[in-house]
C-alpha cells in the first residue's frame, strides 16, 4: 500500500512507530497529484515546498501530513481565488484562522483545492476553472461546492482536507465522492479569513477517509475564535475520546424519506438499511414523518427550506459581493460568473425596499420555524439520519442552465443549516456498475458533534460501505 | 430675517456625527487614529474590507453611546443589532457601512435650549468609512483613499423637526459639543471632520398667514420637501447657512413654487449655499441584520456598570455649583470640558468655600491666568495658596500711592484728559499705571477713588 492511500490517523501511528517517513508520504502523494490532477482538476495551486515546509513538525499532532484545503480558506503564500477569475491571483497578506490552526497544528496546506466559483453551487461546475471530475468514477460530478477537496481524498491526494458548508457543500461532495464530511454546528469554527458566501450558514468543517479523522481534525480547528464574533464560547473537547461508545441506548429518527421523491429510491433504502443496522446495534429507531406545516414531533417538510435558504443565502451573497466591486483585487465586476450575477441579482432585489418584508423578513421568519422544529425533535430524539444528496452522483455537465441546480441537490440538509445544527456524511451503499457511493446524513443537535460522530463511527466499522475503514 | 417672514414656520431638524475617541477601531483592533498625518497606516483586513475579514464590536464604543444617550435623557435599547447599510462608494470597501436601523442603541431623549426643549428622535452607532484625497501625482490628476478613518467609531445623534431657528440650531449644536467633550468621548473637532453637522430645513406657511407666536406644538405637518444642508464645519457656518437657504426657500415659496428635495452645501467664502445633490427618491440601502455580529443583550449587571461610568449630570452639576459656590455659570463654563475636571473643580471651589473665599472671583482670576499653576494637574491646595497670594494687597500708604499717582499722571496726560472726557475705560489704563510705577498690589477700588481725588 501506498503511504498516500493512508488514513491520517494511520499515518501518524507509522510515522511514530518510524515504518514510514514523511518523505514517503510526499512523494507518493505528488506522484498521485502528477499523474491524476490534470484529469480530475482538484488542486488549482499546489505548494512546491510542503515537503520542506514538513520538516520540524513532526511532534506536533499533525506530524506534518499534507492537508488539502478549499480555495475560498485565505492562505499565506499560496493563492486564494474562491475559483473566481475575479480573485485570480490573489494573494492573501493574512491567514484564515482554521489554515492557522491546521498549520500551528503541524498541518501542512499542500494546495488549494477547485471548488463552485465562490462557494455557489454543488457541482464545481460553476469554477471558473473548469470543473473537478470525481475520482470513482471520472464521467462524474464530484459534487459541490467543496468537490475539489472531496474528491482529493477520494483519489489519496491528500490525507486529509478542510472544505466548508453553506449547506450540503461538505456532505454532498463527501456522499458523491465516497468519503467522509462533517459540518460543525455553526460558530464551532471560525469563519475568519474564509471568502464569505452565506454568513448566517458557512460552516467550515473537515472531509477525511475516516470518521475518526474527521473527529482529529476538529479537534484541533474547532473553538472560539476572538476575530469570528459568531463563534461560540463553549469549550472544545477531545472529539476522539467517546468515539467507539455506540449507539446503544440512542433514539434516532429516519427523516425526509416519505416524500414523494425520494420514497423507494435507493437513497432512501440506503437510509432504511442505515436505521436497521443502529436498531442492531441497539438504538431506538423510528421513522419519522414529514408534514408540510410545523406539527410536534414531526418533521416540517424540507420544502419550504429551499425558497428560505434560497432568499437568506442570496440576500447574503449580495451584500457579501458587494466588496468586489472593481477598485481593488485588479479585476472588475465582469468577471463575475453567470451563477454569481444571477445570486447577486436575487439577493439584492430580496433586500430591496417593498420586497424585503415579503422575501427576506418573511424568509427569517420561518427560518426560525425549522429552528423550533430542530429543537422539538431533539427533544425526542438524540439523533437524526437522512440523506445528504437525493441522488448518486450526476453526471458531468449536469448543471446545464437550472438556476436551482444545487438547491435541488441540497434540499435535503438546507433545513439542517438553516438551524445551524451539525452533521456528518458517511458513506452507506456504492454501486458496483457504476462505482459510484450514496451518503448517510446523520444530524445532531447544537455542538453535539461528539454523539455524531459515534454514530458514524460505529456504522463505518460495521458496515463494509467504507473503503478505508479497516486500514 | 426677510420681510413677510411672520408668514413662514422654519422647520429643522439635525443629524451630527461625531467620532468617539477610543482606543481602537469600531470593528477591529487597529489604533483609532482618523487623522494620523501618514495615510494607510492604521489599517488590516477588517477595515479595509478585505475577503475573509469579520468585525467584532467594540465594546467600550457600544458603552460610550449608551452613555451618551443616557445624558441626552434617551431610554436604551437593552437589545440591539447592527446592520448593513449598502451603497456604493471608493471610500467604503465592502460596499456597506455597519450601522444600526431600526433598533438604535438609545431613543427618545431631550436637549434643553433657551427657547424650548429639542426631542432626540435616536442616538446609534455605526463606522466611518475611508477619505478620498484628490490629488495630482507626476501630472496626472486621481484620487486616492486613506483608510485611516475607516472603522472609527461614529455616533450619529438625530432630532426631531423642533428647531425653529438658526439661532437654536446653533445653540443645540453647541450644547451637544459641550455634553459630549463632558462626557470626555469625542474631542469634537469640527475642522478634521470630528464632530459633522447637517441640518434638514424646511419652511411651512402658516395657514392664512396667522402669525403663530409660540407655534412650536408638535403634530405640525411637516412640508412636504426637505432640503437637507451638509458638512458644515463651524457652528457659525450653521448659523448662517440655515439663514441663507431660509432666505432662498422662502423667495422659492413666495414664487408660488415648492423648493427642490436635496442635498446642499454650504459656501464659505460667498456665504450661500449650494445644490450638490438632488434626491430623486429616497436611496434604498437594503438595510439587513449584520450576520457576522450576533445581536446585542444589556444585561442588568452591565447595564449598571455603564450607569456607574456615568459623571454627574451637566446640568445637576451646574445647579448645584451656583448654589454652592455662587459661580457665574458663563464664565465657569469657559474653565472646564470634562466631567474629570470638573470633579477636580468642584473639588477646588468647596476648599474655597470651605476658606470662605469667593469662589466667583476665583474662577475669574483663573480664567484670566492669574494664577500661574497649570489647571487640573496642580494640587488644589496650592491653587488656594496662590489665590490668596495674588489677592491680598502690600502694605501701603495713602501719600505714598499718591506720589506715584502723579508721576503716573504726568506721563499720561491724554488719559487723564480722556477721562474727564467721560471715558470710563481710560481709568483702567491710569490704574494699570499707577501701579507699574509702584510695582505693588494695590486693591483696585482704593486706586480708583484716590486717582479720582488726584486729578
Amino acid at each position: 500500500m501506498k503511504t498516500n492511500e493512508l488514513t491520517l490517523k494511520k499515518a501518524i501511528e507509522l510515522l511514530d512507530k518510524s515504518e514510514i517517513s514523511l518523505s514517503d508520504v510526499y512523494k507518493d502523494t505528488e506522484s498521485v497529484i502528477a499523474e491524476k490532477n490534470k484529469e480530475l482538476n482538484v488542486y488549482l495551486d499546489l505548494d512546491k515546498d510542503a515537503l520542506l515546509k514538513s520538516r520540524g513538525q513532526e511532534r506536533k499532532p499533525l506530524r506534518g501530513l499534507p492537508i488539502a484545503v478549499k480555495n475560498n480558506f485565505l492562505t499565506v503564500g499560496l493563492p486564494t481565488n474562491a475559483s473566481s477569475k475575479l480573485l485570480d491571483g490573489f494573494m492573501s497578506p493574512f491567514e484564515s484562522t482554521v489554515t492557522k490552526k491546521i498549520k500551528e497544528s503541524g498541518g501542512v496546506v499542500i494546495g488549494k483545492t477547485n471548488m463552485d466559483a465562490w462557494a455557489h453551487g454543488s457541482s464545481t461546475e460553476t469554477s471558473d476553472y473548469g470543473s473537478t471530475k470525481n475520482p470513482r468514477n471520472t464521467s462524474y460530478l464530484p459534487g459541490g461546492s467543496s468537490g475539489g477537496s472531496a474528491a482529493a481524498i477520494a483519489s489519496d491526494m491528500a490525507i486529509a482536507a478542510i472544505g466548508s458548508e453553506t449547506a450540503g457543500s461538505i456532505r454532498q461532495p463527501a456522499a458523491w465522492c465516497g468519503v467522509v464530511g462533517l459540518k460543525p454546528t455553526y460558530g464551532r469554527t471560525s469563519r475568519y479569513g474564509v471568502v464569505a458566501m452565506g454568513s448566517s450558514l458557512d460552516s467550515p468543517g473537515p472531509l477525511t477517509k475516516t470518521v475518526e479523522d474527521s473527529a482529529l481534525i476538529l479537534n484541533y480547528i474547532a473553538g472560539k475564535d476572538e476575530n469570528d464574533a459568531t463563534t461560540s464560547p463553549l469549550p472544545i473537547m477531545d472529539y476522539t475520546k467517546n468515539i467507539k461508545k455506540g449507539v446503544k441506548g440512542m433514539k434516532i429518527g429516519i427523516c425526509y424519506i416519505d416524500h414523494q421523491k425520494i420514497k423507494g429510491t435507493p437513497v432512501a433504502k440506503a437510509v432504511i438499511a442505515a436505521g436497521k443496522f443502529f436498531e442492531s446495534e441497539g438504538a431506538k429507531v423510528d421513522l419519522i414523518e414529514t408534514t408540510p406545516g410545523l406539527k410536534k414531533g414531526k418533521v416540517l417538510s424540507h420544502e419550504h427550506a429551499i425558497g428560505v435558504y434560497t432568499v437568506v443565502q442570496r440576500s447574503e451573497v449580495s451584500s457579501n459581493l458587494s466588496r468586489y466591486d472593481g477598485i481593488r483585487y485588479g479585476k472588475d465586476r465582469s468577471n463575475f460568473g453567470h451563477e454569481a450575477k444571477n445570486r447577486v441579482m436575487l439577493g439584492t432585489f430580496s433586500l430591496s425596499k417593498g420586497y424585503a418584508d415579503k422575501y427576506y423578513v418573511l424568509a427569517q421568519k420561518i427560518r426560525s420555524l425549522y429552528l423550533s422544529n430542530f429543537k422539538d425533535l431533539f427533544s425526542q430524539y438524540d439523533l437524526l439520519i437522512s440523506a445528504p444528496s437525493p441522488s448518486f452522483a450526476l453526471p458531468v455537465g449536469s448543471l446545464g442552465d437550472d438556476p436551482m441546480f444545487g438547491e435541488l441537490q441540497d434540499l435535503l440538509v438546507e433545513p439542517s443549516s438553516l438551524a445551524g445544527i451539525c452533521g456528518i456524511s458517511i458513506p452507506c451503499f456504492r454501486d458496483e456498475k457504476t462505482n459510484l457511493y450514496l451518503g448517510l446524513n446523520i444530524m445532531g443537535n447544537y455542538f453535539n458533534e461528539e454523539k455524531i460522530l459515534q454514530a458514524a463511527y460505529n456504522f463505518e466499522q460495521g458496515t463494509k460501505w467504507n473503503p478505508w475503514a479497516k486500514i | 430675517m426677510g420681510k413677510n417672514m411672520s408668514n413662514y414656520k422654519v422647520i429643522i431638524g439635525m443629524e451630527i456625527h461625531v467620532q468617539l475617541k477610543t482606543k481602537s477601531g469600531m470593528f477591529c483592533g487597529c489604533k483609532n487614529d482618523p487623522d494620523a498625518k501618514k495615510p494607510n497606516i492604521y489599517t488590516c483586513p477588517v477595515c479595509l474590507g478585505m475577503p475573509g475579514g469579520l468585525p467584532v464590536a467594540n465594546k467600550k464604543a457600544i458603552e460610550w453611546t449608551i452613555m451618551l444617550g443616557l445624558a441626552l435623557g434617551c431610554k436604551i435599547n437593552k437589545f440591539s443589532k447592527f446592520d448593513r447599510k449598502h451603497y456604493f462608494y471608493p471610500d467604503l470597501p465592502k460596499g456597506y457601512q455597519i450601522s444600526q436601523y431600526d433598533i438604535p442603541f438609545c431613543y427618545g431623549g431631550k436637549v434643553e435650549t433657551s427657547d424650548g426643549p429639542i426631542g432626540i428622535t435616536r442616538v446609534h452607532l455605526e463606522e466611518d468609512t475611508g477619505k478620498l484625497i484628490h490629488d495630482t501625482v507626476n501630472g496626472e490628476k486621481v484620487s486616492l483613499i486613506d483608510f485611516n478613518r475607516s472603522g472609527t467609531p461614529l455616533v450619529e445623534i438625530v432630532t426631531e423637526p423642533e428647531i425653529y431657528s438658526s439661532a437654536q440650531a446653533k445653540e443645540y449644536a453647541k450644547k451637544l459639543r459641550q455634553i459630549i467633550r463632558y462626557l470626555d468621548i469625542s474631542d469634537c473637532d469640527m475642522e478634521k471632520g470630528g464632530m459633522r453637522l447637517e441640518a434638514n430645513i424646511s419652511l411651512l406657511r402658516h395657514p392664512q398667514g396667522v402669525r403663530n407666536e409660540t407655534g412650536h406644538s408638535k403634530g405640525v405637518q411637516l412640508p412636504k420637501y426637505k432640503v437637507e444642508l451638509k458638512n458644515i464645519n463651524s457652528f457659525r457656518f450653521l448659523e448662517r447657512g440655515i439663514e441663507y437657504e431660509i432666505e432662498r426657500q422662502r423667495e422659492i415659496l413666495e414664487k408660488g413654487e415648492t423648493p427642490i428635495q436635496e442635498t446642499r452645501g454650504y459656501n464659505a467664502e460667498k456665504g450661500i449655499t449650494y445644490s450638490q445633490r438632488t434626491k430623486e427618491e429616497a436611496a434604498d440601502y437594503r438595510y439587513f441584520p449584520d450576520p457576522d455580529l450576533p445581536p446585542i443583550n444589556i444585561n442588568d449587571k452591565w447595564f449598571s456598570e455603564i450607569v456607574s461610568q456615568m459623571p454627574e449630570a451637566f446640568e445637576d452639576m451646574f445647579g448645584r455649583w451656583i448654589k454652592e459656590y455662587k459661580i457665574n455659570r458663563e464664565m465657569t463654563e469657559l474653565l472646564f470640558e470634562t466631567a474629570d475636571q470638573a470633579k477636580w473643580l468642584d473639588k477646588l471651589f468647596s476648599e474655597a468655600i470651605k476658606e470662605k473665599l469667593p469662589v466667583d472671583k476665583l474662577v475669574n482670576l483663573l480664567i484670566h491666568k492669574k494664577i500661574k499653576l497649570e489647571l487640573f494637574k496642580a494640587d488644589q491646595a496650592q491653587i488656594i495658596t496662590e489665590y490668596k497670594k495674588e489677592v491680598t494687597v502690600d502694605e501701603i500708604t495713602d501719600d505714598v500711592i499718591i506720589g506715584y499717582i502723579k508721576k503716573a499722571v504726568t506721563a499720561n496726560s491724554q488719559a487723564v484728559a480722556d477721562y474727564k472726557a467721560g471715558k470710563g475705560n481710560a481709568m483702567n489704563f491710569l490704574v494699570g499705571a499707577v501701579i507699574r510705577e509702584a510695582k505693588k498690589k494695590i486693591e483696585f477700588g482704593r486706586l480708583v477713588k484716590l486717582i479720582q481725588s488726584s486729578i
